[in-house]
Order: structure tokens, then sequence, then C-alpha cells
């Protein structure tokens, strides 16, 4: 008894922190979504589902509801584009991943060591890099003029495309390091099996290499796709006002749009998009453990 | 640059990893390049930031009499250092109560608290914090940014310290115990400075993360206290300029600096 005390103790100031710091102002936001918003900052404690209709429909000249597709367009822009990096990522990763996996160990922790390096240069700073490359009269739009290929180019910032380049560059290590670990517990003698059995490599890499991989590909898909969901400098500085992502749309709620309450509903939709996402892999990840697979 | 060069040579004897190789070489410069450049352009004496007019220091000079710039610099490492102190604290007493417990139940949903900031995505929990900031009337910005900092920091301590602790033998724990040593000469005298490495790779891991963090101290910045990250923002926002590319070169070196000793103490320890 005296035992389990002692135990107990030592969690409650992480269970005190969280408790005051995480879950009780997620409920808050919650109770929030539900009120209505004051345009001076804040909100106002009377019940409405106003900031949940304002996510699909907007009021006309005469006050009807009409359907309204911005903000649905910026949701799906955010779970298309989360996606798309999330499998850009996994796809460059699969190769260089195994070739780090080929290395001797020397060479492997040193190439490792350079995955990683990026990851602790400030996330402003690496989202800045491409800034300072893609901007008008930037790096890219002067090198390409400097050597002929293009005389004009659109503007390569503000896009979709910039935002993808971002994302891609700033969470690739989050892929590669989880593929790594399962390519390194994969079984080599299967792929020599495999070659012994004259099957092609393209064959072996779909029969053995990515069945047995799986449990690191859901990994870095998570660790990669649910940041990408709320990011707020890729969109900010590489999307601009017209590509928004919910990251930065909420924020702006918070900051110069001043609505709250509108704010809070969108961040329920996030939460939630991320919470649905998440036990669809926990449940990929469990069938998998049911087919042996760990 | 010739080593990593000597390294893609060796490993591409094999006629199979040629291509692989390629590609990881291409990787390479995808995540160097854009790094390098920024490093480039500091040293660029043109005040217009991507056309290239000699060499020149200036824009370290000017960034290093910048006061906005140290004083925001100030901030930050105040708050990582408080936030750190107190979230590897937190973390080591949860990480020993947790490995040392029997209790599976109580110890899965343990975890799941401990780790909860890892489970959202950022831009949630700031706004769930900002939200009961202002509903409780808080208004020193210092003190929010240590609050906030202090728990998302708790997981990034925790992970290590438990890994540590997984790793570690419990007999020398039993021999002192079995000596009549108390709890707390225990913990200080065998199970501290067994897990130290795992402490301080936490606290390192959770200082880095602090110092890094921008979308909670920004959405908290309005109590007067802008973190480096915020005021490097609000340089972007305005646009490219030398003076920047020189603070982010200067802001670039710290964490490789701190990363380098991590590496070669990992790399130590697998020779051995």
């Amino acid at each position: 008894m005296k035992k389990i005390n002692i135990h107990f103790w030592g969690v409650v100031p992480a269970y005190v922190i969280m408790m005051f710091l995480m879950i009780i102002p997620l409920f808050i936001i919650l109770y929030v979504s539900f009120m209505t918003s004051d345009p001076y900052g804040g909100y106002k404690s009377i019940y409405s589902l106003d900031s949940y209709i304002q996510i699909l429909y907007s009021y006309d000249w005469d006050e009807n509801l009409v359907l309204n597709f911005h903000y649905l367009q910026i949701i799906g822009r955010t779970i298309v584009l989360s996606f798309l990096a999330a499998t850009l990522c996994l796809i460059i990763s699969f190769p260089v991943a195994f070739y780090i996996s080929k290395q001797n160990s020397q060479v492997k922790q040193l190439l490792l060591y350079l995955v990683t390096i990026p990851f602790w240069v400030s996330m402003v700073v690496r989202v800045y890099a491409w800034v300072l490359i893609l901007s008008d009269g930037g790096v890219l739009e002067t090198g390409l003029k400097f050597f002929g290929f293009v005389n004009d180019i659109d503007s390569l910032l503000y896009s979709n495309n910039a935002m993808l380049v971002g994302m891609v560059y700033t969470y690739i290590p989050l892929m590669i390091l989880p593929i790594y670990a399962s390519i390194e517990k994969l079984d080599k003698r299967l792929l020599e099996a495999a070659n012994d059995l004259y099957s092609s490599r393209i064959m072996s890499f779909k029969k053995i290499i990515f069945p047995l991989c799986k449990p690191g590909i859901i990994a870095g898909f998570v660790l990669v796709f649910v940041p990408c969901l709320g990011a707020v400098l890729e969109p900010t500085l590489l999307g601009g006002g017209k590509t928004m992502m919910m990251g930065n749309l909420i924020q702006n709620q918070f900051g110069v749009s001043r609505n709250w309450s509108f704010g809070a509903s969108l961040t329920i939709l996030l939460l939630s998009i991320t919470l649905l996402f998440m036990l669809f892999q926990a449940y990929r990840s469990s069938k998998l453990s049911h087919q042996g697979i760990q | 640059m010739k080593m990593l060069s000597k390294i893609f040579m060796s490993a591409s004897k094999e006629k199979s990893s040629l291509g692989l190789g390629f590609i990881t070489l291409l990787f390479f410069i995808f995540l160097y390049l854009p790094i390098i450049i920024i490093v480039l352009f500091s040293f660029n004496a043109n005040k217009i930031a991507s056309i290239w007019g000699g060499f020149s220091t200036k824009w370290y000079v000017s960034a290093i009499n910048n006061s906005a710039l140290l004083d925001s610099l100030q901030v930050s490492l105040t708050v990582a250092f408080l936030a750190t102190l107190f979230a590897t604290s937190i973390a080591v007493a949860a990480a020993l109560a947790l490995t040392r417990s029997d209790e599976i139940r109580f110890k899965n949903v343990s975890n799941t608290v401990v780790n909860l900031p890892l489970m959202l995505p950022e831009i949630v929990f700031a706004v769930a914090i900002l939200i009961l900031f202002s509903q409780l009337g808080i208004k020193n910005g210092m003190f929010k940014l240590i609050l906030a900092h202090t728990c998302f920091c708790i997981p990034f301590a925790f992970l290590p310290i438990r890994a540590r602790l997984q790793g570690m033998n419990t007999y020398l724990e039993q021999a002192a115990q079995d000596l009549y040593a108390s709890p707390w000469v225990t913990f200080k005298r065998i199970t501290l400075p067994i897990i130290m490495p795992g402490v301080f790779a936490g606290g390192m891991l959770s200082f880095v993360i602090s110092m890094d963090d921008f979308i909670t101290s920004n959405i908290l910045s309005g109590g007067g206290a802008t973190t480096l990250p915020v005021y490097i923002f609000s340089l972007v926002k305005q646009g490219v300029s030398p003076e920047l590319n020189a603070i982010s070169t200067l802001i670039m070196l710290v964490p490789i600096v701190f990363a380098t000793p991590i590496w070669l103490l990992t790399k130590q320890k697998i020779k051995s």
C-alpha cells in the first residue's frame, strides 16, 4: 500500500500541470465555441451555434444564410496539403533511409547526425530560408534568370506549392528516423532469400520491405501529418493571406480578426480531425500487431 | 564536403546502391542548400538581400548592436532556462514513479497524460492556454510563457529519462536499501548519478524545444514578452534583409554547438 502511495506522489506534479494547462483549457475552448463572440475581443456568455454555422454559411445582404465555400476551401486545403506533404516525405525518405541502413556503422552515425542537424536549427529560420529562395527577385528567380533558363516567372512565393515545399522541408527528418528504425529491424536474410528465388527488386520491395516497414511508415506519417495540420509558420510566411491553412486562420481569429468563438470552433474542428486520424492509425497498427508485424 | 563525397563514392561500388546514393545525395543537398544560402548571403554587402554585392561582415555588427534582438534573446533564454528546470524536475519525478510502479493501468494512463502535449497540434494547445490565461486575468507575459513552456517541455524531458530508467539495473538501489540508506539518499547517491545522462539529454532537448517554440509564444506574446523566434518572425514579415540573414546564421550556430557534443557522447558510448 505504501509503495503505491509513493508512486502516486511522483506523478502528481505532472498530473496537476496537464490538468490545469491542457485538459481544463480544452474544455474551456469547447465552451467558448458555443458562445457569442465579442467584437472587442473575448466572448459573451450567450449560447449560440453561430461560430459553427459560420464555418459553412455566411449572411448575404438580406441577412439570409448562404452556403460559403471560403472556409471549407481552407479546411480542404489543410487536409490535402498535409496529406501530400506526408506522402512526399514518405517517398523521399524510403530510398534515403534504405541507403543509410546499408552503410557501415560509422557512416551511418554521421548520416543520421546530418539528418537531425537541421532539426536543431530554429524552425522560423528554416522557413525563412525558403522565403529568401522563393520571393520575387529571390535567389531562385535570380539564379534562373542568370543562367538564362527563364526571362520572367510568376511569383513562386504565396502558393500551395511553396507551402508544400516548406512543410516537406521542415518535417522530413521526422519521417526518415522511424522508417530508418524499421528498416534496421528488418531481417536482411529475407531479402537474400527473395533474391535467391528470382524475385525482382520491385517485387522484394512490394512483398517484403514495404509490409514489414509498415509500423515505421505509420509512425512517420503521424509525426509529419499532425504537425502539418496545425502548421502556422509555413502558411503565414509561404502561403500568405490568400492561400491560408487552418493554423493561421485560427491564429488570426485570436489576433487581428478578434473572433474568439469562431476561432474556438475551428480549433475544435482541427482537434476532431486530428483525433479521427490518430484513431484510424491506431486501428491500423493494432491490426498489424494481430498479423504479427511489430 | 570532401569527406561526404568520399562516403558517397565508396558506397556506390555496388551497382544497386548507385541510384539510392544519388537520391540520398540530392536529399542532403535539398536539406542543406537553404541553410548554406542563408549563411552565404549574410556576408553580402549589398542591401538588397538576393543580389551579391561583395563580401562584408557589417550585418553581423548591426545584428549584435540590435537592442530589440538582444532583449528577445534574453526573454527566450530566461524562459527556456526556467521551463527546462521545472519540466526536468517534474519529468524525473514522474519517470521514477512510472518505471517503478507495477500497476499496468496506472502506468498506461499516466504515460498518456504526461505525453499529452505531443498528441495535439500545437496551435490547439496555444489557443487553449491563451483563453485560460485571459479567463484568469493573468497579464504578466513572462509568467505565461514560463508556465506554457514548462507544460509542453515535460514530455521531451520525460522520454529520455524514462528510457534511461528502464534500462537501469535495480540491484544497486536494492543494495543501498539493504544497507539502510533512506529513499532520499538512495536517490541522490545511486539513482540520480546513473540516470544523469538521461536527465542531461532530456534537459537539453526541452531547452532547445523551448528556445525554438514559435506558435505558443507568438499567441501569448501580447503581454510584452517577445521571444527570439517571435521577433525573427516579425522581421521576416517585413521582408528579406541581409541583417536578418546574419541573425539567422548566428542563431543556427547555437543548436549545432549544442547537438555536436551529444552526438559525440553517443558515439563514444557505442564504441565502448
